[in-house]
């Protein structure tokens, strides 16, 4: 059941081979046999996740609901599930049981009637590209168990990838979403900013951070997608425009699509062997009738150090908020206020996190601000109006996703610059707000290698139709780890 | 940029972050390197630029001054490390 399509297995359950039961069931019991492996659940949510099959099995009865209903969903420990512990991969939030649904979780569980497994590891607050910084431990990639799945989603990919849960929700403020979808042979999405409500969503990187999907194919993104879309008034954020259907426009041909190499993602410090997967990529869109041309990006290269000004700055605004007074983490044994919000914090959060608000902290202290912060986004204004300009040419913008495949576990913990440049190719899209998305276009020595779509605003379905074009002409997406079969 | 550990004591204790003296060390030479790497920043030339807050252009909204929020105070409060009679308990602040 878990090689099936998510629109295979809507088929199947209407056509009564299996019940959203006996799919949940099946589900919860690889999570059982496997997740020891990988460690990407921090919470398995089984008695709920029944309760929510045993719902869709009565609409289905009906022949009520919709494509997802009765299709079991991972969500990231991010998303604040209500009744349920939502850590956000934290020792801060180990103790919090959220009290109300974030706005997709309400959507993707109320009204499309998917069943929740549980919620997965993630890095702290999102804060990673290996998923080593979670409390929780790091999660294994199931293509080779002494490799990191990739952050912050890195619990998200590791369950879909070896067949844990079908499909799982995702966070990218940074390249979370892409990365780790990269590094396990996934497709990822990240939707223009603005388009899925943060409402419920925890705070990193307010002007950046979007919730999107991890799975298997780009068809099977879409439907989530399209599930999770849409105007949301509980979120400042939320763009007011209709969605478009993400679905129906996948089977269109995209002769004619012109997609633009942006020669700086192109330049040092790409794999050679990544270079030649994406390539050979490149080449498959050709033969699908797309126009390739070579543009450039020249401020691309300064997107990572305009990032470690801009994210860091909104982080230590946002994660003021973890004072030990009101939920989470609190030091015991303390004797004064300031004392208690000094050891509460220090103790709480893990370097990771302590490093990036100590970051922003600085960038924004006095005699410090125009330096740094006003000089970001500034640049991050150069990087926007790359994209616009590099719009006006091409439809869409290809390259990797990351320099190199999934690396060892341990090989850049203490060093967190090396840790950030993974993230070179995939922050320039958060920085300017617009889609992109990671699919599969090979492997170098059994490892995946992913190739990265950017889109213009609110093209999220000319991604996906690229995507799935290219998914038919291809089989990479749908190669599983051995071990996980 | 360098950091020293007093600076970097400085800004913990702004971020209202306990550090030991060998993580303040640690951090120390950390986030140098991540300054320094943040440095690249400076060859970029912005005259003229305008900053850039926010991918989109877009002004806030506005909704009517209604309340729209339910009295769940005993739900979030249940949340919290320490409560009595509906306040918050914290060390005490005033001698």
């Amino acid at each position: 059941m878990h090689s099936l399509t998510l629109k295979e297995m809507a088929a199947g359950l209407r056509a009564r081979k299996f019940s959203a039961r006996e799919l949940t069931q099946h589900y919860l019991r690889r999570i059982e046999t496997f997740d020891g492996q990988i460690n990407s659940f921090i919470t398995v949510t089984a008695g709920q996740a029944l309760a929510q099959a045993a719902a869709a099995d009565e609409k289905l009865a009906r022949a009520e609901g919709g494509p997802l209903t009765g299709i079991p969903l991972a969500q990231k420990d991010i998303f604040c599930t209500q009744g349920v512990k939502t850590s956000c991969g934290s020792r801060m939030l180990d103790n919090f049981i959220a009290p109300y649904d974030a706005t997709i979780v309400r959507k993707l569980h109320h009204e499309a009637g998917m069943v929740m497994l549980g919620k997965c590891n993630m890095d702290e607050f999102a804060m990673g590209s290996s998923n080593e910084t979670s409390w929780y431990g790091p999660v294994k990639n199931p293509w080779d168990l002494t490799r990191v799945p990739g952050g912050s989603s890195g619990g998200s990919v590791a369950a879909v990838a070896a067949g844990l849960a079908p499909v799982a929700t995702a966070s990218d403020t940074g390249g979370s979403i892409r990365q780790p979808a990269a590094l396990t042979n996934l497709t990822g999405i990240k939707p223009t900013y603005g388009r899925v409500s943060r409402y419920g969503m925890i705070a990193f990187a307010s002007s950046l951070d979007q919730a999107g999907v991890v799975a298997r194919s780009a068809e099977d993104a879409a439907y989530v997608l399209q599930a999770m879309s849409g105007f949301d008034p509980l979120d400042s954020t939320s763009v007011d425009r209709p969605v478009d259907d993400l679905v129906a426009g996948l089977n269109r041909p995209i002769r004619g699509l012109r997609i633009g190499l942006p020669k700086e993602y192109f330049a040092a410090g790409l794999a050679p062997e990544v270079r030649a997967r994406v390539m050979a990529a490149v080449g498959v869109f050709e033969q699908l009738g797309a126009v390739i041309s070579e543009i450039s990006l020249p401020n691309a290269p300064l997107s990572v150090p305009t990032y470690y000004v801009v994210a860091p700055a909104e982080a230590s605004s946002n994660l003021a908020r973890y004072d030990g007074v009101r939920y989470g983490y609190r030091a015991q044994g303390v004797k004064t206020l300031e004392e208690l919000y000094k050891r509460s914090r220090g103790e709480g959060f893990g370097p990771e996190v302590q490093r990036r608000i100590m970051i922003g902290t600085y960038v924004l202290s006095h005699g410090y601000y125009d330096a740094y912060y006003l000089k970001a986004q500034k640049v991050r204004k150069l990087i926007c109006e790359d994209f616009r300009r590099a719009f006006e040419q091409v439809d869409l913008v290809l390259g990797p996703t990351t320099t190199d495949v999934a690396f060892k576990l341990g090989a850049k913990t203490d060093d967190p610059v090396a840790m950030y440049l993974n993230d070179i190719y995939t922050i320039a899209a958060n920085l300017a707000g617009i889609p992109a998305m990671s699919l599969p276009c090979g492997f170098v020595d059994g490892l995946p290698v992913g190739l990265q779509l950017m889109g213009n605003y609110f093209d999220e379905a000319r991604l996906l139709n690229a995507a799935h074009q290219y998914q038919q002409a291809t089989d990479f997406h749908k190669q599983m780890p051995q071990a996980f079969r | 940029m360098s950091f020293s550990i007093e600076h970097i004591q400085q800004v913990a204790h702004l971020a209202r972050l306990a550090l030991g003296p060998e993580q303040a060390a640690h951090y120390a030479r950390q986030l140098s390197d991540i300054l320094e790497m943040v440095g690249q920043l400076a060859r970029a030339d912005t005259q003229g630029v305008e900053p850039m807050a926010h991918p989109l252009e877009m002004h806030q909204r506005l909704r009517p001054d209604v309340v729209t929020e339910t009295d769940r105070r005993e739900v979030f409060q249940a949340l919290a490390p320490a409560v009595e009679n509906g306040l918050y308990i914290v060390p005490k602040v005033i001698e």
